[in-house]
């Protein structure tokens, strides 16, 4: 590895070792700082968990207390050393969010939140109630940490510790997003849909999601067990959960930077409230809990991303960071595609029903590899559900889907994917904070492997840049090779869409399914696009394509089928559907 | 474990059902018409009782005084979104609605409180004080941000709830207090005794139930909240106001949790800060008939409410561990009969 990208963080590094032995630091001042790490820590997970995941925990302080109560029990019972009951503080709390995820994440949205608020009030009481967790009084005499046979009780010690702590937390954080599993978990938020149509595991990279975010939390519970010698169940509590949510929503809850400055900005602030507002206002009273809710509810009227956004705006901290593609490395391996004439996907009496509407209705056509086939019909016919069909989004009513020979029935869309089937979708679905390139990358999401925790140890690079050298190809192929570091939302719609077909070559996919592909591109646009297609028909790729556009699918398709009202209108060679008076009349209405 | 008991069980398990049907109801209204979660709902349960209480005493509560000061912020948040398009007549309206009535509810309350008038008019009195609260809540907090997420509402919400709860702790403090009931008066039916609070309880619910379904059947305002939670959008286009929808939900809102506060005030000793763990409760319930149901989300209620009183009974340590988690399996049930669904954005 290149030293560069070490460089910073260890200069931070030694910064934090170094900063509290400066002299005439008012000790008060650093202890402060302790807090704010370790909240630091919780809220960076919670980045990735509610902020970049978009999965909204109000329990996260119990996994803090699965950390702490795990190292104060070994260490205060039992006599282990802290070093040795970290691995295993961080083992308790990661199981206990896959037996909680596994319960709770198939929720969606509120549910899940409200989901999450109802077991914190649950731990935070069977923490208060067990004899085994001390109850109400909690563990007391927890060693401190120490190394060699030096004890790190002075604040100063704890600061450089929780704060390499953090630096470590940051690391990570930053490596797991900017991987294959990391985009796994951004291209969430794109809508799950879109990231199971190419490959990704959605509840599995939710529950990463999840499980990362605890296991953060039980590392920042296993310093505050050490730094605070006790522990009690009233900082695991759900309003401890909502404090951190504050945080992260506070900062901004989409940017590592915003979890350390709402970490900051809420300790301080909750500190200051605290001297301060009892000596103004009369000893009687909780008025921070006052002012932090309404400063909650203002910011968010205000402010919806959080205070970090405006922050990097100010010091241009945004600027595009381009990212390096290294334009020698070698292909990824290629399936091999069947020869031209073999059938592809053969559709027998395919039907769906909505309740009483039947969406499609005995629908059959066949599609071979080198043939583009047009499916064409009025709007509502039934041509994007037949789509969601054959990708395994919905499942079908009745009949039969066969694709290389292989029934499809059942299969759920990321199976579908695997098998070589790839798609664009109506309604444009991009990772709008990503970049192009990125959101290009997760149409190779399949062809990777790297999990997790090689994304954490930087062990995936090699595989990177196969796959971002995969994505620069298929981007320069439609043409987009210049907007690559963008992001993917400030593209016009047409782009956004071609984009989608760019993701979706990078699945190298025996069948492709545009859905309007040429809805929003310019003349010259449309040409491009049509040259590209006719060079992946003579690559071997069978094509279907959605189209309101007549002249463009008139000219490039080998074989039109027309649908109307779910059922198969007409079907033979452009000008024969052209002249046929079914399909005139479905278009334009009677003549009579 | 006798007969007696199981029927006491049982008794106390209805009866706190019935105040987490009611809020319930008023939770699954409040999100169907506005999106918003209402976790602050436990906090106007909370106000209701210890106002009742402090007017049981024959003082006057705090509350008053944080009646005026919401009023004149829904005031000024309004008239702050009216500078654009300045209307007279508009102003005047919600001056009337937002500063005048506060006045005369607190000069009510400072004339009647010393002379101690009788339980039903210290509860309406009580009811008044609290129930404007929650659509001055709605103007302040949610109302400029009607548009947002679901998820950003809840957040919202929480800061909300915090605002109430230090609130409470200000104009109550933190003494608990217990008020007296409608009734004295204690039926025996066999092997049960029944008190007559209970039956209040029951009889009320079971009244507010029948009115609420009138209220969404047969009048226009209730028909346009209805609309209004089918299909915003919709309802806009027809000319429903979905601001003022929004304003009448949280009214009712306010009502029922104003008034669940008044029924528990005799029977337990409420806090500052007991409102939380009540609503949680409703959610609870509200929660397991999916956020959608009235009907189911009073039986879910009353469930909630059995749990409740046997597991005070057979592990009172772990009675709010149990009740809490009963959601889980209900959400499994949930998500295992419905897949998993695309969130929304």
């Amino acid at each position: 590895m290149r030293p560069g990208p070490l460089r910073l963080p260890l200069l931070l590094a030694a910064g934090c070792a170094l900063l509290p032995w400066l002299p005439g630091l008012p000790p008060y001042w650093i202890t402060l700082a302790d807090y704010i790490g370790v909240a630091a820590i919780v809220a960076v997970g919670l980045v990735v968990l509610t902020g970049v995941g978009g999965m909204t925990s109000f329990g996260q302080a119990s996994f803090l207390g699965f950390g702490a109560y795990a190292t104060a029990i070994l260490s205060a019972r039992y006599g282990v050393s802290p070093w040795l009951a970290l691995p295993v503080s961080l083992a308790v709390s990661a199981a206990a969010a896959l037996l909680i995820g596994a319960v709770t994440l198939r929720l969606s949205g509120h549910y899940l939140a409200l989901g999450t608020l109802a077991w914190g009030v649950a731990l935070y009481y069977t923490f208060a109630n067990l004899d085994f967790f001390g109850r109400n009084d909690g563990i007391a005499g927890i060693a401190p940490l120490h190394v060699g046979g030096l004890a790190l009780v002075d604040p100063r010690w704890s600061f450089t510790v929780i704060w390499l702590g953090v630096g470590l937390a940051v690391l990570a954080t930053r490596n797991l997003l900017d991987s294959r599993a990391g985009r796994a978990i951004r291209a969430l938020r794109g809508g799950a849909l879109a990231a199971a149509s190419f490959g990704v595991d959605t509840p599995r990279a939710r529950m990463l999601a999840f499980v990362y975010a605890a296991v953060l939390a039980a590392f920042a519970g296993w310093l505050y067990a050490h730094l605070q010698r006790s522990v009690n169940p009233t900082p695991f509590g759900i309003n401890a959960s909502i404090e951190y949510l504050l945080m992260a929503v506070v900062g901004g809850a989409a940017h590592i930077g915003g979890a350390l400055l709402g970490a900051a900005l809420v300790t301080v602030f909750n500190d200051l409230l605290q001297d301060w507002l009892p000596r103004l206002l009369g000893h009687q009273g909780n008025y921070e809990t006052i002012v932090f809710g309404a400063v909650l509810v203002l910011v968010l009227q205000a402010s919806p991303q959080g205070l970090w956004p405006h922050l990097a705006r100010l010091w241009r901290w945004r600027a595009p960071v381009r990212r390096v593609v290294d334009a020698a490395a070698p292909p990824l391996p290629r399936r091999a595609l069947p020869a031209r004439g073999t059938p592809i996907l053969e559709v027998a009496g395919l039907r769906k029903n909505f309740g009483g509407l039947v969406a499609v209705g005995g629908l059959d056509f066949a599609v071979a590899a080198g043939e583009i086939v047009g499916l064409i019909g009025p709007n509502g016919a039934g041509k994007s559900t037949t789509f969601n069909l054959l990708t395994g989004v919905a499942a079908a009513s009745g009949g039969s889907v066969r694709f290389q020979g292989r029934p499809l029935a059942g299969l759920p869309a990321r199976a579908v994917a695997a098998l070589g089937v790839a798609r664009s979708f109506q309604h444009v679905r991009l990772v709008a904070g990503m970049s192009v390139i990125e959101n290009v990358a997760i149409g190779a999401h399949l062809r990777g492997h790297a999990g997790a925790f090689s994304a954490l140890l930087r062990t995936d690079r090699a595989e990177e840049t196969l796959l971002f050298a995969e994505a620069a190809r298929q981007l320069a192929r439609v043409g987009l090779a210049e907007a690559a570091d963008r992001p993917a939302d400030s593209l016009a719609l047409g782009q956004q869409r071609i984009v989608e077909i760019a993701r979706a070559l990078c699945l190298d996919p025996v069948l492709l399914l545009l859905d309007e592909p040429a809805a929003g591109l310019r003349h010259h646009e449309k040409q491009a696009l049509a040259a590209l297609l006719t060079r992946l028909r003579e690559e071997g790729v069978a094509i279907l394509l959605v189209e309101h556009d007549m002249e463009f699918v008139m000219t490039l398709a080998d074989r039109l089928v027309v649908m109307d009202f779910g059922t198969k209108l007409a079907e033979g060679p452009p000008e024969a559907v052209r002249r046929d008076p079914a399909v005139i009349e479905a278009y334009l209405g009677s003549v009579a | 474990m006798d007969t007696t008991i199981l029927l006491i069980l049982v008794q106390d398990g209805v009866v706190n059902g019935a105040i987490y049907a009611l809020l319930a109801l008023s939770l699954v209204l409040v999100f169907a018409v506005t999106r918003v979660v209402f976790i602050p709902q436990g906090e106007l349960v909370a106000y209701g009782a210890l106002t009742y209480a402090a007017l049981d005493a024959g003082t006057l509560p705090g509350s008053v005084w944080l009646l005026c000061a919401l009023g004149a912020g829904a005031f000024a948040a309004e008239a702050w979104r009216m500078r654009r398009r300045w209307r007279t007549r508009a102003l005047l309206r919600l001056a009337a609605g937002t500063l005048l009535l506060p006045a005369v509810v607190a000069g009510l309350a400072m004339l009647l409180a010393p002379r101690r008038p009788g339980v039903a008019v210290e509860a309406l009195l009580a009811l008044a004080i609290v129930t404007p609260m929650a659509p001055y809540l709605y103007r302040i907090a949610f109302q400029p941000m009607a548009e947002a997420s679901v998820l950003t509402l809840l957040i919202a919400a929480v800061g909300v709830h915090f605002v109430l709860l230090g609130l409470g702790l200000v104009f109550f403090g933190p003494e608990g207090s217990r008020a007296s009931g409608f009734s004295d008066a204690v039926f025996s039916l066999g092997a049960l005794t029944v008190q007559g609070q209970a039956v209040w309880i029951a009889g009320l619910t079971v009244a507010l139930m029948l009115a609420l379904s009138g209220f969404f059947e047969f009048t226009l305002f209730g028909r346009a909240l209805r609309a209004t939670a089918v299909n915003r959008l919709g309802a806009r286009l027809v000319g429903i106001a979905t601001g003022q929808s929004g304003a009448i939900a949280f009214t009712l809102a306010g009502a029922i949790g104003a008034l669940s506060g008044v029924l528990i005030a005799p029977l337990a000793t409420i806090y500052y800060d007991s409102g939380f763990l009540i609503g949680l409760k409703g959610f609870t319930a509200a929660i397991i008939a999916g956020l959608a149901s009235y009907p189911g989300a009073v039986l879910a209620a009353v469930l909630v409410g059995l749990v409740e009183s046997f597991s005070a009974f057979w592990a009172s340590a772990f009675k709010e561990v149990i009740v809490f988690t009963i959601i889980i399996p209900v959400l499994l049930w949930r998500s295992w009969r419905h897949g998993p669904t695309e969130d929304e954005e």
